[in-house]
């Protein structure tokens, strides 16, 4: 019988959760890494039992963790004591260095800062991490400041695909309030060449030659907060998600409004029709229903909670525009959480489960697509990211 | 042998209890510790100070011989007590929150 594994990133830590296909039961794991954040953890779509975590603190730094039995044990790729004093480290899975190398990019050092004058580019965190959908040791991590690192060693190193920052409108993107992150990054697994990455503020972009040259797909988008609402760049999206089978539609929660996109994001449509609001961070899309999308409508960029203390998840079965709300099991009072970019997801069983975390540090499951809800644990730490796999 | 005390998440992220101990070649200096410390858990690389450019991370301290040595230039010589293993080489984290 299958099984799912909930990847749950916190800020105290890590958690995994798991369950057999009915999804009543869990077993709770953690906290792994506890007293960090960790912004994200993603298994190998090749291996799930590799999985990777990044972990993350103000004082210490980041630090990169792998698993390779599926979260019982854990290691720091490239950490291992040197073989005899003096030689050469396995590796550096927390070193991030951006390329400012003529020959393998446009060098770029600088970015604007929030007074617009220009800003230094300087690692922070990572954001998101990304296995690759056919190599088990190859994995993507999107970074704050904004760049995107590619590993082909299971992390042990990293490089800096600098085609991204070095494409042109870089020394114009800017931090939004949470920093300037890449956060979103979603592989096509049609077409291995292209990829989709999102920042922010400065929007969403798109590789067609696995990542020697980008270019921002943000037409459609309308940002009032920036000088130019129809600017190519500066637009604050918050998620973007991707049905497998259909690689070509894309759907943006942005700052305010839900976009779709039925050209590779070429050009966006706002979808967000009946919404009571259509700010919010997550969005995704159910597994088997590729015109079936949740988002949870946020008050707004100043009031970061559900609307009138009631937590819904809206669910749309047309792609966007008609939406409807889901409430059965999720709290309808008094619940003022925010629900952040990374923490929904779904698994792949016959009946789509859809799960999403929130700052409160509840994590909710449904498994029966969103018609209703009940909590998997409710006193986590504040949920960063939440991402499930399927296991046979 | 020089006794090195990490913050409890260094120690943990290190795999280590209670405080290290490392052997440095040469003269005792704020560099050539962190090196050897770096050199016998490679983990802590990044973690101290910044992979490029070797700065102290800002929220983290360097003491000995209640002396704060965090803002002296690298290879200033370490106390004379912690050399000879009397007194310890302290990396403290910064108290921070309310």
């Amino acid at each position: 019988m299958s099984k799912v594994r909930v990847l749950v990133g916190t800020r105290k830590g890590a958690f995994i959760l798991t369950s057999d296909g009915k999804r009543e039961k869990w077993d709770v794991s953690g906290p792994h890494f506890a007293g960090w954040e960790i912004y994200h953890m993603k298994g190998s779509p090749v291996d799930p039992n590799r999985l990777y975590a990044s972990q993350t603190s103000g004082w210490f730094g980041q630090v990169i963790q792998r698993s390779s039995d599926g979260g019982k044990t854990w290691e720091t790729p490239g950490g291992e004591a040197m073989p005899t004093p003096g030689s050469m480290p396995a590796g550096a899975s927390n070193k991030f260095v951006y390329d400012v190398s003529a020959e393998t990019g446009k060098p770029l050092t600088t970015h604007q800062w929030y007074d617009g004058t220009q800003h230094p580019w300087e690692f922070k965190r990572v954001w998101h991490l990304e296995p690759s959908l056919t190599e088990a040791e190859t994995v993507y991590a999107g970074v704050e400041d904004a760049a995107l690192f590619k590993s082909t060693d299971g992390a042990k190193s990293w490089h800096e695909v600098s085609g991204l920052r070095g494409h042109g409108t870089g020394p114009k993107w800017q931090p939004g309030a949470g920093g300037m992150c890449l956060h979103t990054i979603v592989l096509d697994r049609s077409n291995p060449q292209r990829m989709f990455i999102a920042i922010s503020a400065a929007g969403a972009f798109r590789t067609d030659d696995g990542g020697k040259t980008w270019k921002p797909i943000n037409q459609g988008l309308r940002s009032q907060y920036i000088p130019d609402p129809n600017a190519e760049i500066g637009h604050c999206v918050h998620r973007i998600a991707m049905h497998p089978s259909r690689p070509g539609v894309l759907f943006m929660q942005k700052h305010w409004d839900v976009m779709r996109s039925d050209n590779a994001g070429d050009l966006w449509q706002e979808v967000s029709g009946n919404l009571p609001t259509d700010f919010g961070f997550v969005i995704d899309v159910h597994a088997h229903e590729p015109e079936t999308i949740y988002v949870v409508p946020i008050k707004s960029d100043g009031e970061h909670f559900p609307i009138d203390g009631k937590l819904r998840v809206y669910r749309s079965r047309s792609g966007g525009n008609e939406w409807e709300p889901l409430t059965k099991g999720l709290p309808q009072s008094d619940c003022y959480v925010n629900v952040l970019r990374d923490a929904m997801a779904v698994d792949s069983l016959d009946s789509c489960g859809v799960y999403f975390g929130t700052t409160g540090g509840q994590v909710y499951c449904s498994a029966d697509a969103g018609d209703s809800w009940a909590p998997i644990v409710h006193d986590l730490p504040a949920v960063l990211s939440v991402e499930v796999q399927t296991i046979a | 042998m020089i006794q090195v005390i990490l913050p409890a998440h260094l120690r943990t992220l290190a795999r280590v209890d209670g405080e290290v101990t490392v052997d440095v070649q040469g003269q005792a200096t704020l560099r050539s510790v962190l090196d050897a410390l770096e050199a016998q858990y490679p983990v802590l690389r990044g973690t101290i100070r910044d992979h490029v450019t070797l700065q102290r991370r800002p929220f983290l301290r360097f003491f000995a011989c209640q002396e704060d040595l965090s803002l002296e230039p690298p290879d200033t010589p370490l106390p004379d007590a912690v050399v000879r293993g009397a007194e310890p080489f302290m990396i403290i984290g910064a108290i921070a929150g309310g």
